[in-house]
């Protein structure tokens, strides 16, 4: 058999010229290790967001008002769950175990989307995360379907079907709480005014202010900015809050003629602030996951050592 | 209450208060599938009681919906076991509540699906398929508690010789269940303790776990009268159609 040794620039053009070509890029493939890294930090961010996420959702499932809200909550933090799982194993196709993403979770060094150190506070919050949360993630995540990276194309695929029965079923509470009483419709308000703003800054900082936008768009990881996609969120959503009786609040929002908003400023020292570790539940959220792998130690390690009984 | 409702709600209050214990440990296991594999169980729960409830509702034709005779009633009207409202102290005793649980619904399913009410029948053929899936888990995880670590084998047997004494009021025959049994409608709470017991000697046996020796019971539940942990999970659930009793979720 013969083997060619190819150059690194000589296999940095068949990467390239693969992803022009809109082929995926597989775990086997070579890859520059810029890009590997851009990878190993998104997907594992993702999968820690989708597994923090279930904290303020699962802390309304003992309180959800009816047996159908109950059940509908408790799949849908299942299959945030699922999501957990399925971009943990994209993500270790990458070379790095689960257990070490989640070292480096704890450890501070990787992060989760900070719009989860936000509280939920009532229960229209399980509604606003639902609608606004997961309809921001979709937004993303749409467009991450066409992702370069084959294993997170796929984990995409199947998470995107998901997420839109979340944003649905989210939708569906805030529409039965501003058709309930004038303290279900307060609780809505509150919800959107809460979560509002941490949604629009989902999509990350503006794109004159997001320096790995370039590369990550260049190799097709990204596939639309983040501005693109905050606007489209916010053009599909404002209908949407109008229609049910809610108000965004943003006193500076302005509908433009061709019938698309502007929103006012975001405030992103809140941002930074959050993202740095002093939001609301950073502490909170990140001391939860680490008690719970900690206290999980001896039965994983049980389940290890049972392995070799008979 | 007519019996027949009575022992719907023995049955559905069963799944509804595990289901509830199942829910507060979302986002705590010890790893990622077996949080899934809880919630899992949690939601099999939730639609076994929530089917009951309904036809509770149905059937007595009093106005009130399943969510109604979850929602709005007093602590002294549920009719679950004691030893589902057990706190989660550690996995070892979530996962022992669990495994004593799904051996008694293995047994109660698989002799309900020879009721003569319809609607019972239908459950437990659908039910049995759910609970034969839990079972597994929870007795592979006796194997893997008692057969893996010492810490965890002892762990495991804190949690059995802890919750053995609330395991014979699920065999505790009241007159809903005596009722129901010779109206060919219950099943025969004698035979499923024998069943019982095969089950958790043959699955103990294989696991290096132990039956303990003494025969405390402590019971109450069945007839109303439960343990302080039930309030506090009342409380929880039922906060918001209590705060708000004229809004609709």
């Amino acid at each position: 058999m013969n083997i060619t040794a190819l150059s690194k620039e000589e296999l940095l053009v068949e990467f390239e010229a693969k992803i022009n070509a809109e082929q995926k890029i597989e775990p086997l493939d070579w890859m520059p290790d810029e890009y590997r890294n851009h990878l190993i930090r998104q997907i594992s961010q993702h999968a820690h967001s989708e597994i923090i996420g279930m904290q303020p959702e699962g802390n309304w499932i003992t309180r959800a008002p009816s047996l159908r809200s109950k059940k509908i909550l408790l799949a849908k933090i299942q299959d945030e769950a699922g999501h957990g799982l399925y971009l943990y194993s994209a993500a270790e196709t990458l070379g790095v175990t689960r257990e070490q993403y989640i070292q480096w979770l704890h450890e501070g060094k990787a992060k989760y989307s900070s719009v989860f150190n936000s509280p939920a506070l009532n229960w229209a919050d399980m509604g606003a995360i639902g609608w606004l949360v997961d309809g921001a993630a979709i937004t993303n995540q749409v467009s991450l379907q066409k992702t370069s990276y084959g294993p997170y194309a796929r984990a995409m695929v199947r998470i995107c079907k998901e997420e839109s029965f979340h944003q649905r079923q989210g939708y569906e509470i805030m529409w039965k709480m501003m058709e309930g009483t004038k303290d279900q419709q307060e609780m809505a308000q509150d919800a959107l005014n809460r979560w509002w703003w941490p949604s629009l800054m989902m999509f990350g900082p503006h794109d004159s202010d997001s320096p790995r936008t370039g590369n990550a768009m260049r190799w097709k990881i990204k596939r639309e900015t983040n501005d693109y996609l905050r606007e489209k969120f916010i053009n599909k959503t404002i209908p949407q809050a109008e229609l049910i009786g809610l108000k965004i609040p943003d006193n500076n929002l302005v509908l433009l003629e061709d019938g698309t908003y502007k929103s006012g400023d975001i405030n992103w020292d809140d941002f930074w602030k959050n993202v740095n570790g002093n939001g609301p539940c950073n502490e909170q959220r990140l001391a939860h996951h680490i008690k719970a792998h900690t206290e999980g130690a001896w039965v994983r390690e049980s389940a290890f050592v049972s392995g070799f009984q008979k | 209450m007519e019996a027949k409702l009575k022992y719907y709600l023995q049955i559905a209050d069963n799944a509804l208060i595990l289901s509830h214990r199942l829910s507060e440990y979302c986002s705590k296991g010890p790893f990622l599938e077996e949080d899934l594999a809880n919630t899992n169980v949690a939601l099999d729960l939730i639609g076994l009681a929530e089917s009951m409830y309904i036809e509770v509702a149905r059937q007595e034709n009093e106005g009130r919906t399943g969510d109604d005779i979850v929602y709005r009633r007093k602590e002294t009207d549920f009719l679950n076991v004691i030893l589902v409202e057990m706190p989660n102290d550690d996995f070892a005793h979530i996962m022992v509540r669990q495994f004593f649980t799904d051996v008694f619904h293995q047994q109660f399913f698989s002799e309900l699906r020879n009721s003569k009410d319809e609607f019972l029948m239908g459950i437990a053929h659908k039910s049995i398929k759910e609970v034969l899936y839990h079972l597994k888990r929870s007795s592979e995880w006796m194997f893997r508690l008692g057969k893996g670590t010492v810490e965890a084998q002892e762990k495991a047997q804190v949690a059995i010789n802890k919750y053995w004494k609330y395991t014979h009021e699920f065999f505790l025959e009241n007159d809903t269940d005596s009722e129901m049994l010779k109206a060919g409608i219950g099943v025969d709470l004698s035979l499923i303790k024998k069943n019982w017991l095969a089950k958790v000697e043959e699955i103990f046996t294989m696991s290096n776990l132990t039956i303990p020796t003494n025969d405390f019971t402590i019971e109450g539940g069945k007839q109303g009268y439960h343990s302080e942990n039930l309030g506090y999970i009342l409380t929880e659930m039922q906060f918001l159609p209590s705060k708000y009793p004229d809004a609709i979720w």
